[in-house]
């Protein structure tokens, strides 16, 4: 049960909404909660999670997502999810919901699995696209690397992609 | 379930490997399966994350998530993988005698 078997997790973040974010949070606590090292890859959308002015805010739309139901269990029209207010009005409803679960919000859980000791690095093309500086990311993002520096990084890794 | 002798005693462990009953724990039970996961010697923090644990157990019927140990234990992220290396929800149940931590945070 507690032998020491290498197990290397590697998981691609590449979404910035509310709903995209929370699977890699959970499954990089998870790992490192059970001994695996973990290696967080952050690329396009998914560099909403490491922006410092952006992690705070992420988003969840119902406009085109049939799972995502009211409260009282009936489903969101999309002429409805299209009125203003309404991805405000989702975004408040996940983030009580997962509140009421004790998970925490994104800056927090980031910082509890950095110090799990969980690896963070952003993609260098993702960072050069939307024209952002190292300190505009989250301090605790260890360095900007290439997809090239990703693959030598991941040898011999279990990868996820979400 | 399985019986071994730990401490000089009789107890017994579930399919899990874990402790089958928190009662029959003591401190010297917990010195030897933390022994058996190479956590040695148990300092004054582990002990604390330990008794607090039991107590929680007690309150709440489930061992603790890491989460509620950190916020409530008082005892910060980075020091509990310090004291518990390489999977430190499993370690801290298995020498506080608990069963397998159901949580996922």
């Amino acid at each position: 049960m507690f032998e020491d078997k290498e197990r290397h997790l590697c998981i691609i973040c590449s979404k910035g909404t509310l709903d995209m974010a929370y699977p890699a949070l959970v499954l990089a606590n998870a790992a490192l909660m059970e001994g695996i090292d973990v290696t967080m890859f952050f690329t396009f959308w998914g560099f909403d999670m490491i922006t410092k002015k952006k992690m705070d805010k992420l988003e969840v739309t119902p406009l085109g997502n049939p799972s995502m139901a009211m409260p009282n269990g009936m489903g969101i029209p999309n002429m409805m999810s299209m009125l203003p207010g309404m991805t405000g009005f989702a975004t408040s409803m996940m983030r009580k919901e997962i509140a009421k679960l004790d998970f925490p919000p994104v800056r927090e859980y980031m910082q509890t699995i950095a110090d799990g000791g969980g690896k963070m690095y952003a993609c260098k093309m993702s960072m050069d696209m939307m024209g952002l500086a190292e300190e505009d990311l989250f301090e605790e993002v260890e360095a900007v690397v290439g997809a090239m520096e990703f693959m030598e990084m991941s040898e011999d890794a279990q990868i996820i992609f979400i | 379930m399985t019986e071994r002798v730990i401490a000089g005693k009789e107890v017994e462990f579930d399919e899990q490997g874990f402790m089958a009953d928190y009662t029959e724990w003591d401190k010297d039970v917990a010195v030897e399966l933390a022994t058996e996961i190479g956590i040695d010697p148990l300092t004054d923090r582990h002990w604390q994350v330990i008794e607090f644990c039991r107590s929680d157990y007690e309150a709440q019927g489930d061992a603790p998530t890491l989460r509620r140990i950190t916020q409530m234990g008082g005892v910060p992220t980075k020091e509990l993988y310090k004291l518990f290396p390489k999977g430190p929800a499993k370690k801290v149940a298995y020498v506080a005698g608990l069963k397998k931590p159901s949580g996922c945070i």
